[in-house]
């Protein structure tokens, strides 16, 4: 958040009407994004009540559980999801390409992406996804093949969604508000109604009134959770008469009429964020993500077991310094591909920009630990932007984004840079590779590139301090055979 | 207390809990909040009756489940709670005294109950009697000025001479790792109670540590862990002393305010609760039955506060919506304290129109 984001957000305010906070999209959408509203019986961790999901917003496929106390009836769910999600993931995951590298290796072609509506959403999918991926297929309590192999592949999207960028598995209102800002609270944000009522409201309202709608009682919320008021009024009802008659008409009516909105919602919003030209840093993001879901597509098939309760400390380490790295480069890639975004950070002065007033060409100095002079040109930009960054910090321009440039001085609304790389081999720097007088540019001190980490020990040199190499984790029938309440 | 009684007139009240404490200590500036729960209104209704969506009650499936696990939990004399608290707590096994509390010798007053609760938990604390468990008991605090009472799940007593409060809550414990917006309501909710019982027995005597019981994984078997209640301790301490005396506040409000939601019609009684000042941040929707109310009313006067902590936080000083965008546009005359954030406000303003156009 910046002074910039505060500011839109009072001029929202003020218009009635969600104002862009991007200019381009950040997020890659692919052709036929797989639509999940999951919903989950109240006071329970994961008790799925119903879901629709799909990838035809004419034809939503509607999933119920008429008893979700019944353990049965909730495995029976799960199967029908993994009868619906599992062929999506396998056609798409299967199409591998093989990337040349110094090291070859494989890609999928294009890779599933699940919509869910809020972070609730990718939440429960990850519980669903904990609850079943141990289940056995053979044995007491046999499951549905599906079940498990379902588990593993939400629990396995669950964790993608946690790294910055990474489109596999979305939620729609951290998408809308990475790309719109509305005149309401985070708070009321998470509410997709609420939020899309502010960006897109129906003809003749503002967006503040079409947010209203949203508390409405007659606007189901968009899950997981469902209205108590719906609970008490119909679903119980809906859930008794199907305990009395076995006819789960009632509560799939029930549950349509909460899920049905909401559906729509959620294909009118991918219809706003299609509009948006998409990012180059979202195309390479997505590049990413086609070769960890070809990773997991190999490790299944290759027989590996479903994956841990709990990371080793080694793994946990490891996760973290990818989460960081993931979330560093996302930051900056946004920036570099958006000047909207880099306004962000021009407010809040880590980055500048201005017009070049003087450059210095035939500089050259040794290097410090060098023996050799070499050129190091002298670029004098002049800003207005309330510069926080401190001389000999490294900074970047997006316009040329392989070049680095130290801050060499700072004066009144004058920045120095001395460019330090890119300028060919020569004595004198290559013609056009160091910014000439009159350009327009902007220096920011983010990097896009991923940085360096220290190297962590491999798993069988786990310290003491962590607790010591860790035993290998094979699930136990105890796992496979772990009750439901 | 006659005012606050006047107040409310003949509609029937509803009492302080835990939660509405700990929403209360949230929230300390709030005059409207403080008048409405020191007057026992009750807010449901209240906002029923200006027909707003009523989004407070539980779901009766979440209701039933929580009933299900404390039963199962406090069932045959607390069996489970004992055999967790072996382990957690180190207790002896012939420390096994349940004692009921609910029963004040056919006596179900209020203030019978309490006596009672303070009778037995004063004999435990001086080494008479074998409680161990107590199962609800009848807690009281000074909440404003106002006597409120709480009735916590169970109050453990161990031998070392410490009492613990026990939450039973029935949010599953994953792994090891619960919802972690779930946890600290429930620790500022414990908090209270710790806060109450160390009112009655001294600060020595209970142990900031309260015991979570919780159901483990996706079964219904009770699992327990200790929570550090310190911080939410102090909080709780601080919010409840900052509380304006209730009669300070009583001063300033129209001398025959009425709130009687049975004798007043709709209008009458928005009219009355725009006379008590309310101070609306977006943390009250998640806390509050009236933030519904306030919310609307807060956006019609355009007041920042509305849109967020981090926006009245990042433009300091400026109450409303027009104040901000007269202060952000080049020419507009600002106050000698507005002028550092004009000029930034100036600044971005014109970052955002260069990026859009």
């Amino acid at each position: 958040m910046s002074l910039l984001h505060s500011y839109v957000k009072v001029k929202a305010r003020e218009r009635g009407r969600a104002l862009p906070r991007a200019t381009v999209r950040h997020v890659h959408l692919a052709e036929a994004p797989m639509v999940f509203v999951p919903l989950r019986l109240a006071g329970e961790a994961a008790a799925p009540l119903g879901a629709m999901v799909g990838t035809d917003p004419r034809r939503p496929t509607l999933l119920v559980v008429p008893q979700p106390r019944n353990r049965d009836l909730r495995f029976q769910f799960l199967a029908d999801l993994g009868a619906v999600l599992l062929p999506y993931i396998d056609r798409i995951s299967r199409q591998v390409e093989t990337v040349e590298a110094k090291t070859p290796f494989e890609r999928c072609l294009d890779a599933p992406q699940i919509v869910v509506p809020s972070p609730g959403g990718v939440e429960f999918a990850a519980k669903l996804g904990r609850s079943s991926r141990f289940r056995r297929t053979t044995g007491p309590y046999a499951v549905d093949p599906a079940v498990p192999m379902l588990g593993r592949w939400l629990t396995f999207l669950a964790e993608q969604s946690e790294f910055a960028g990474s489109s596999l598995m979305v939620a729609m209102t951290d998408l809308l508000t990475a790309h719109w800002v509305t005149g309401q609270s985070a708070v009321e944000d998470a509410d997709l109604a609420a939020l899309l009522g502010w960006i897109d409201p129906p003809e003749g309202l503002t967006g503040p009134e079409a947010a209203a709608l949203a508390d409405d009682p007659l606007t189901p919320p968009a899950g997981p959770d469902t209205h108590p008021e719906f609970d008490r009024q119909e679903l119980q009802k809906a859930i008794e008469h199907y305990d009395v008659t076995g006819s789960a008409t009632q509560v799939e009516e029930a549950l349509h009429g909460q899920l049905r909105p909401t559906w729509d919602r959620m294909w009118q919003a991918i219809g706003l964020l299609a509009a948006l030209k998409e990012s180059p840093g979202a195309t390479t993001r997505w590049e990413r993500d086609r070769v960890h879901v070809a990773l997991h597509r190999a490790w299944i098939d290759g027989g590996g077991l479903p994956q841990g309760k709990r990371d080793s400390a080694v793994a946990a380490a490891k996760r973290l310094a990818r989460l960081e790295a993931a979330q560093q480069s996302f930051e900056a890639t946004r920036a570099f591909d958006d000047p909207l975004v880099m306004a962000e950070y021009r407010a809040d002065g880590v980055a500048f920009a201005g017009e070049v007033v003087a450059v210095d060409l035939t500089r050259r100095i040794v290097p410090p630990g060098g023996k050799r002079e070499v050129p190091r040109p002298l670029v004098t930009i002049e800003t207005s932007d309330p510069v926080r960054l401190a001389k000999g910090k490294k900074v970047r321009s997006p316009s040329r984004p392989r070049q680095s440039a130290t801050i060499t001085s700072l004066a009144d609304r004058m920045v120095t840079v001395q460019i330090d790389d890119g300028m060919g081999r020569g004595s004198q720097p290559a013609e056009g590779s160091v910014p000439g007088v009159g350009t327009v540019i902007c220096y920011t001190e983010l990097d896009p590139g991923e940085s360096r980490r220290a190297p962590l020990p491999p798993r069988e040199e786990t310290p003491w301090t962590h607790g010591g190499p860790p035993p290998d984790y094979v699930p136990t029938d105890d796992d496979a055979a772990e009750p439901w309440s | 207390m006659n005012r606050l009684d006047a107040i409310r007139g003949g509609t029937p009240g509803q009492d302080h809990n835990a939660r509405s404490i700990a929403a209360l200590a949230a929230n300390p500036a709030c005059d409207r909040r403080a008048v409405l729960d020191a007057a026992a209104i009750d807010k449901p209704r209240l906002m029923r009756r200006l027909r707003f969506d009523d989004r407070w009650g539980q779901s009766p499936f979440a209701i039933q489940r929580n009933q299900q696990f404390t039963d199962l939990v406090k069932a045959n004399g607390a069996a489970h709670l004992l055999r967790l608290l072996r382990t957690l707590l180190d207790l002896p096994i012939e420390e096994a005294g349940y004692v009921n509390l609910e029963d004040a010798g056919g006596n179900e007053g209020q203030v019978a109950r309490h006596g009672h609760t303070r009778r037995v938990i004063r004999q435990t604390a001086e080494g008479r009697g074998r409680a161990t468990i107590l199962d609800r008991p009848l807690l009281r605090l000074d909440v404003a000025g106002a006597q409120v009472y709480l009735e916590p799940d169970v109050i453990a007593f161990q031998l070392g001479g410490v009492f613990h409060i026990v939450a039973i809550k029935s949010f599953a414990i994953v792994d090891d790792q619960a919802d972690t917006p779930k946890v600290s309501a429930a620790a500022r909710e414990a908090a209270v109670y710790v806060h109450a019982l160390r009112e009655l027995v001294g600060r020595d005597l209970v142990s900031h540590d309260v015991i979570l019981v919780c159901p483990r994984d996706f079964t219904n078997e009770p699992t327990a862990t200790t929570v550090d209640v310190r911080h939410q301790l102090v909080t709780l301490a601080r919010q409840l002393s900052r509380l304006t005396r209730i009669d300070t506040i009583l001063d300033r409000l129209p001398e025959n305010l009425s709130l009687d939601l049975d004798a007043l019609s709709p209008a009458q009684i928005e009219a009355a609760v725009a006379a008590v000042p309310a101070r609306y941040a977006p943390q009250c929707l998640s806390a509050c039955e009236l933030s519904h109310l306030c919310r609307r009313e807060a956006h019609d006067l355009g007041h920042l506060d509305a849109l967020g902590r981090v926006v009245r936080d990042d433009l300091g000083g400026i109450e409303s919506v027009r104040a901000a965008l007269r202060v952000a546009t080049p020419g507009e005359p600002v106050a000698d304290d507005q002028a550092e954030i004009a000029e930034r406000l100036r600044h971005v303003a014109r970052l955002y129109d260069e990026a859009v156009a």
